[in-house]
């Protein structure tokens, strides 16, 4: 199979398609935590407490309201390979957690993979919704819809006072985590970036690297999303994220601005060297990988490198993924192997558009 | 200012943890703030982002809980609390933080309160309802309001409205049941 056709059938819309303000906002995504009333948590459930909820969950899949809404898979983890189930993790469709520590975990997933729902991790069921570009309201709607859905046959563990009750208490109330995935490089390389992530800090949201809880923030990538899930509704918290996320943008776009006035050569010097880097280099680690795909995404971004698509950061941040690389070339690979296979990668990747590099 | 772990060194420490608008404030000493150190650092990376390494929310709930009924903040030592429903231990949940059922959040409502106020932005939910548990909602709080209406009729001897009230009762509760 071609790279090209790989590419088509591998990856998720989020890594192909464009969305309002993606010159800086990659993906947005939406998740609710749902619980099952008079059933433990997952941490204390039975084997056959845990089969009740993946059949309850086939059972809803199944009903009329949950069809309208498409085709949806359910699968057991257990019936899928680890470098399967890493794929899905690089992908963003199921979380660390699910693939490697669930013993019941299970996940529903929408052919187009907009659509997710992970079934028996820290919760009964988290929905989950990830689409591309600045659509975290989009986003938030279509998960609303999903719930909605699903408890034409589920019933949900609701308190009165408390609103849905989740597994952990960070997530009680709404269950909701909205999340913005945003590539900042202009913040980062002229230093504001900890200021204005402490700033954010300050209004009850939360900054976590590219995979979540616990990652680096490598390539430039940040993830800003809600802390406060009890005592907003779900309309206010997408409100007050988005109101952040637009300053973001304004500042990221006046970053940028300010970078090519005061020094052009330099940044061009810096964008056109991780060019040519990526382009003939013939061992990557992930680090420079994204160190590099970021310059070059900037370069995009700002006109200096010409005919490659703006998407490749997105689609080579997952491929060059240690489990994607192996799904790749269909086979298992050393950490050293990795970093041969992903420089070839890469510019195979490169070669398929057509280059052009202003200069 | 004395430190408000020990009560007996100056505090020398001064920590300010605002979530959602709420600032909770920590003062302590050196020694103190050493033993919480752990706590202290995850915190200051959470809120300050001055370095990039990992920050585990669970860690730093967890050492909030654990703060909570340390020395020097006021609440009763933990006896043998546990879910009267899925019998988690409460130690169990502040090691962890998570619940092990839905009913832990009335089993252990008391101590839930001020924790919740610290780590969310207030302690009643304003967001979306359950189409089918929001009618149940409804449907409980009307029969608490026609019981209430009922005991007062008999009292004043209205039995015909009492009678009525009896039938809307049993209707709502076989409405419930099902």
């Amino acid at each position: 199979m071609s790279l090209g056709e790989f590419l088509q059938r591998a990856t998720s819309p989020w890594m192909r398609e464009g969305g309002p303000q993606d010159d800086i906002v990659l993906t947005s995504r939406v998740r609710i935590a749902r619980n099952l009333e008079g059933v433990p948590f997952p941490q204390l459930e039975t084997d056959s407490h845990a089969n009740q909820v993946i059949e309850r969950v086939a059972t809803a899949l199944n009903s009329p309201a949950m069809r309208k809404l498409g085709d949806f898979e359910l699968v057991r983890c257990s019936n899928l390979t680890p470098l399967d189930r890493a794929v899905l993790v690089e992908k963003h469709l199921i979380s660390r957690d699910l693939a490697e520590e669930a013993r019941h975990g299970a996940v529903a997933l929408r052919q187009d993979e907009v659509i997710s729902i992970m079934v028996n991790e820290e919760d009964h069921l988290r929905i989950q919704c990830i689409l591309p570009g600045m659509r975290v309201d989009e986003a938030w709607r279509l998960a609303n819809t999903v719930d909605d859905a699903l408890e034409s046959e589920l019933t949900w563990a609701f308190h009165e006072r408390l609103g849905y009750l989740t597994a952990c208490p960070t997530n009680v109330g709404t269950g909701i985590r909205a999340s913005v995935m945003m590539h900042l490089p202009g913040l980062v390389i002229s230093g504001q970036i900890n200021r204005l992530l402490s700033a954010v800090s300050q209004v009850g949201l939360t900054v976590r690297g590219l995979y979540g809880e616990g990652s680096e923030a490598a390539g430039n990538l940040f993830q800003v999303s809600n802390q406060v899930t009890l005592g907003e509704s779900e309309q206010e918290i997408i409100q007050n994220l988005t109101g952040v996320v637009l300053q973001l943008i304004d500042h990221e776009r006046a970053a940028r601005k300010a970078l090519l006035q005061a020094n052009r050569e330099a940044l061009e010097d810096r964008v056109c060297r991780s060019f040519g880097i990526l382009a003939y280099a013939r061992r990557m680690d992930s680090k420079e990988t994204l160190q590099r795909l970021s310059d070059v995404r900037l370069g995009i971004d700002l006109g200096i490198i010409k005919g490659v698509s703006s998407r490749i950061l997105q689609e080579l941040l997952v491929m060059t993924q240690p489990a994607f690389l192996q799904k790749y070339f269909g086979q298992e690979l050393s950490p050293e192997e990795r970093d041969v296979r992903r420089a070839a990668l890469i510019r195979e990747r490169l070669r398929l558009d057509d280059m052009e590099v202003r200069g | 200012m004395l430190c408000q772990r020990c009560q007996q060194r100056p505090a020398t420490v001064h920590f300010t943890q605002v979530i959602g608008g709420d600032k909770t404030e920590y003062h302590l000493c050196d020694q103190c703030a050493q033993e919480k150190g752990d706590l202290l650092s995850k915190a200051a990376q959470a809120f300050s982002f001055n370095s990039w390494n990992p920050f585990q929310f669970n860690q730093l709930l967890s050492g909030l809980l654990n703060m909570e009924s340390s020395p020097g903040f006021s609440s009763p030592p933990l006896t043998q609390l546990r879910c009267d429903h899925c019998g988690l231990p409460y130690s169990q949940f502040t090691k962890t933080g998570r619940f092990g059922c839905p009913h832990c959040y009335d089993s252990f409502e008391a101590r839930l309160e001020p924790m919740l106020r610290r780590i969310q932005s207030n302690t009643t939910h304003t967001g979306k309802v359950p189409l089918r548990a929001g009618g149940q909602v409804k449907v409980k709080k009307e029969l608490q309001r026609l019981r209430r209406e009922l005991q007062q009729a008999v009292s004043l001897e209205q039995f015909e409205h009492a009678a009525r009230l009896r039938d809307e009762i049993r209707r709502l509760e076989q409405q419930l049941e099902e």
